[in-house]
């Protein structure tokens, strides 16, 4: 919709998809989705991030962590389509993604689950899924909402998810963990391809976090790729694959979760360990 | 115990009856029905067919302002500045058919500066980011004086060539001897009620009332649905002043004036929440009728008029205490 080939530029995509798309991880064969280049942003002379590029593949979870202000909202705006970078390319496929607005992320099958999750109590959970992108039965301007077809698909996704939240239920009466799933089932109303998830897991219990991190298990397992923003160090080392480090704007840390240990990344997000390749 | 998947997707929080029971509106429409079984016992005046006629009818102003109310304030929002719009619909109507011009030139008239009334506050609350209470509180003074300015603060009564029309449309009774302003407000109730409920504009009005933020993250378009909702509004109290003429076969510019309390008022007993996210159609005529009930009950029963704000004020005071005790046991 809004990618534009820069002739002179596509041999560099090709190349860098191409070494992505063979990128060997634990014998799996990994497909990136999304790779990011160089990108910076600043804000007048606040510079929120500075040179970061990674790649995000199929079916992966990335734990995004850093301390506050170490630019983790910032470069997840800038995926999400809030924020354009100052500098840097963004490539979705092999080809250059330039975002103006969140709903041309969404198009991209970009989808992001807010912290503060977006819901609105007085409606029911399939009202909360479906919000902006109701079903209708009709014809030209004579449309009228299918209850029956978003209470079914709603219930539907709730299984695949695991979760008790039933279609119907007032979101005002829900648990921290069935709230999330609500919001999470929005992700999966289109073919997601990357879904970015903003500290999921801050204000809920014990109980409901393990509900969580298998809501991010299982859409892992349908192939999605998904960051994880979060400071709680347990959640990301359960459910991560890999972990990004964020320090004061710059990238600091990128491997493998099996790689690492919580100690390291402690001492990356507090600067004590200056950075590991 | 293996539910399967379709009884999850059917499986609802309450049954029809439980719901009806914990709803607002319910327990006003059995207050309504007590006090005109009470009222038809206790007087003579009450139970006559014209005492019926003019209850119904004094009903229709108020409601079919309150259904446009009711869209504003599921949004979260106000709009003061209805009964000073009525006023002024009503008059600039007036005005139009007493220049010489048709009816449907002046209603047309008049519905165009309802829609530009309503649009104009729409814009500044959604775009300028004004507080409702504030720009409809101005608009409430601005229209009121526009209506002065409009008939120079004179009484209209002569329509101009299609007199006879506007006061058969306001005045007459078209079907089984029910007045016509009644039969509109049951047409607009209806399309209200579809409306809430069956389009997605309806639904992002609630979304919007639940969680404005999260209406627009989601990709609801908040801002010109709230510009619509102030049409809405607006549009109903010029609805409420083209019939109203048509009735009284006079406009003064006094027309309508403290109407948005009675209004607001009548949305509230219905069962809508100040706060937004909650109301209904049908409660905006509830309410509406529960108020009439109480004042032509209060003439009837010999009681002074001066009693009447006591009244009212208890009833809305009752409607909103019912529902703060329906809350206080949810959250036990």
């Amino acid at each position: 919709m809004h990618e534009i080939a820069i002739p002179g530029r596509s041999w560099e995509s090709e190349a860098a998809a191409t070494t992505a798309g063979q990128e060997d991880m634990g014998g799996i064969r990994l497909v990136a989705v999304l790779e990011l280049t160089n990108i910076s942003k600043h804000f007048g002379a606040i510079q929120a991030v500075n040179d970061v590029s990674f790649t995000l593949e199929a079916g992966q979870v990335v734990g995004l962590m850093g301390d506050n202000g170490a630019g983790k909202s910032t470069l997840v705006k800038m995926i999400a389509g809030n924020f354009r970078p100052s500098h840097g390319t963004m490539q979705m496929d092999g080809k250059e993604l330039i975002l103006h607005k969140p709903v041309e992320a969404r198009q991209h099958g970009i989808e992001i689950v807010h912290q503060d999750l977006a819901l609105c109590n007085n409606l029911t959970a399939a009202a909360n899924v479906y919000l902006g992108r109701e079903l209708r039965l009709g014809v030209g301007p004579f449309r009228i909402l299918d209850y029956a077809a978003m209470y079914k698909r709603a219930g539907q996704i709730f299984a695949e998810l695991k979760s008790e939240t039933r279609p119907r239920d007032l979101v005002k009466q829900m648990s921290g963990g069935q709230r999330q799933a609500v919001a999470i089932a929005r992700t999966m109303l289109s073919q997601a391809k990357i879904v970015l998830m903003d500290e999921p897991t801050a204000a809920i219990s014990v109980r409901q976090v393990a509900e969580v991190l298998n809501l991010i298990r299982h859409l892992r397992d349908q192939g999605i790729a998904v960051v994880l923003i979060s400071h709680r160090m347990p959640d990301v080392f359960d459910v991560a694959d890999r972990v990004i480090v964020m320090r004061r704007g710059r990238k600091v840390a990128d491997k493998k979760i099996a790689a690492s240990s919580p100690e390291e990344v402690t001492g990356l997000i507090t600067g004590a360990i200056e950075q590991v390749s | 115990m293996a539910v399967t998947l379709d009884q999850t997707i059917a499986q609802k929080q309450h049954t029809f009856l439980s719901r009806m029971f914990a709803s607002q509106t319910f327990w006003v429409v059995i207050a309504v029905i007590l006090a005109c079984l009470f009222l038809s016992f206790a007087t003579d005046a009450f139970a006559t067919q014209k005492n019926l006629y003019n209850i119904t009818r004094n009903i229709t102003f108020v409601a079919i302002v309150a259904l446009g109310m009711t869209f504003v304030i599921i949004t979260g929002g106000i709009d003061l500045s209805v009964g000073s719009v009525l006023c002024l619909c009503s008059m600039v109507l007036a005005v139009t058919m007493h220049a010489g011009y048709s009816i449907e030139i002046g209603i047309l008239a008049s519905v165009l500066t309802a829609l530009a009334i309503g649009a104009f506050n729409g814009i500044l609350i959604a775009y300028l980011g004004f507080p409702p209470f504030v720009v409809t509180l101005g608009m409430l003074s601005i229209a009121r004086s526009l209506a002065m300015v409009a008939s120079n603060n004179t009484v209209v009564f002569q329509f101009g060539p299609d007199h006879d029309k506007l006061l058969a449309l306001g005045g007459g009774a078209w079907l089984f001897g029910i007045a016509n302003p009644v039969l509109y407000m049951i047409l607009l109730a209806l399309i209200t009620g579809f409306t809430l409920r069956w389009t997605r504009f309806g639904r992002h009005i609630f979304a919007i009332g639940g969680n404005e933020h999260a209406a627009t993250l989601t990709g609801v378009p908040v801002r010109q649905i709230k510009v619509a909702v102030y049409m809405i509004s607006a549009l109903a109290a010029g609805i409420a002043g083209i019939i109203q003429t048509g009735w009284l076969g006079a406009v003064t510019t006094n027309l309508g004036t403290g109407m948005e309390l009675q209004v607001i008022a009548a949305t509230v007993i219905g069962g809508a929440n100040l706060a937004g996210g909650v109301g209904t159609a049908f409660g905006a005529i509830v309410g509406a009728a529960l108020i009439e009930v109480i004042r032509n009950s209060l003439g009837l029963l010999g009681i002074n008029a001066f009693w009447q704000g006591v009244f009212i004020g208890g009833a809305i005071l009752m409607a909103v205490l019912f529902d703060r005790i329906r809350n206080f046991r949810r959250s036990d």
